[in-house]
């Protein structure tokens, strides 16, 4: 019993270095509160065509997914192909939400790495951004037929993210 | 070597001075009676992308935009509870360097004070435990006194 006296700070030091091993593999990402929640209501200009206005009212009654992009976030080219294949498959429709760029810039970049978009929108100050509380662009968003947000990607979706998580969601909410 | 220095202190002073550019713009545009409020906000949110700084010294792009939605909404005149819950809506609790208490963090609050709390009753019940053992002192009979009378005695005649 007095020798496991002597024990404890050892003991202590290995509960601690737990802490610091489980915290070293969780990553950065923040809950959204925003998931369970109705997708903030906005009414932003279509890139192509900047007199056509978008609001998430118009796309209820459908499972969709909203993508944070813009033509300067590196992280974007590398979830792009996912999303052209996805768009090839029909599987939902996905709408960009073109954050913080220049049109001109977009609609190039649209036409060097393909444009997997039912069509993208155009959030030149980043105001409806806030809304969606995005904060590392690229960011994916499932939103149900109710026009509720169901889940949240921050950075670029992998395709075994998609696989495992992404499309069984959809499937279900699709359902 | 000297030349290379002034050049170095020169970038240096210069690029102090655009800093204290940037400050002096955005100050401006403060009224000096938010200012005050102003700061106080920012330095009690989070960036939410260097996430171990506040929004008053992140140079990330989000925290600008953050910090003008503060600005613009103190200017519109909402309390700093609606702004500070504003921002709550959308990036969550995260958002606050001091977050709410709930039953989430409620240890990470108390856990302290309970800490105190064990080691003070820990310290008082050892410090108790040993003042037992000295004070106690073992008791003699008037046989145990007559006795060590006797030793005593006799201690005295061999001398």
């Amino acid at each position: 019993m007095k020798s496991l006296r002597y024990l404890l700070p050892l003991f202590l030091f290995l509960i601690v270095s737990g802490f610091f091993l489980v915290s070293l593999d969780r990553d950065q990402e923040l809950d959204s509160p925003l998931i369970g929640k109705t997708a903030p209501a906005f009414s932003l200009p279509h890139l192509h065509q900047p007199d056509r206005m978008l609001s998430p009212v118009d796309l209820k009654g459908q499972v969709w997914m909203l993508n944070v992009w813009a033509s300067w976030c590196v992280a974007c080219r590398q979830e792009h192909p996912l999303f052209m294949e996805l768009a090839k498959q029909n599987v939902l429709p996905i709408y960009g939400l073109n954050y913080k760029d220049e049109r001109p810039d977009a609609i190039r970049w649209l036409q060097q790495f393909g444009d997997p978009y039912a069509t993208s929108i155009s959030d030149l100050d980043g105001r409806v951004g806030i809304d969606y509380g995005v904060y590392g662009v690229p960011e994916t968003y499932i939103i149900d037929k109710q026009g509720v947000i169901r889940h949240k990607v921050v950075g670029p979706v992998t395709a075994d993210e998609l696989q495992t998580v992404l499309l069984p969601l959809i499937k279900e909410l699709q359902g | 070597m000297k030349r290379s220095l002034s050049v170095l202190f020169a970038y240096l002073f210069f690029s102090a001075s655009v800093i204290a550019v940037e400050i002096d713009v955005e100050q401006a545009m403060e009224d000096p009676v938010y200012e005050e409020r102003f700061k106080n906000l920012a330095a009690e949110l989070r960036c939410v992308k260097c996430q171990n700084q506040s929004l008053v010294d992140s140079p990330a792009g989000i925290a600008d935009d953050l910090r003008m939605q503060v600005h613009e909404q103190l200017h519109s005149g909402k309390s700093d509870d609606e702004i500070v819950s504003y921002l709550v809506d959308r990036y969550g609790e995260f958002i606050r360097y001091r977050p709410e208490i709930s039953g989430q963090n409620l240890l990470l609050w108390i856990g302290p004070l309970l800490l105190l709390v064990i080691g003070m009753a820990t310290l008082y019940f050892n410090i108790k435990a040993r003042k037992k053992k000295t004070v106690e002192e073992p008791e003699l009979s008037s046989e145990d006194h007559k006795r060590a009378q006797a030793l005593l005695n006799e201690v005295k005649e061999n001398q």
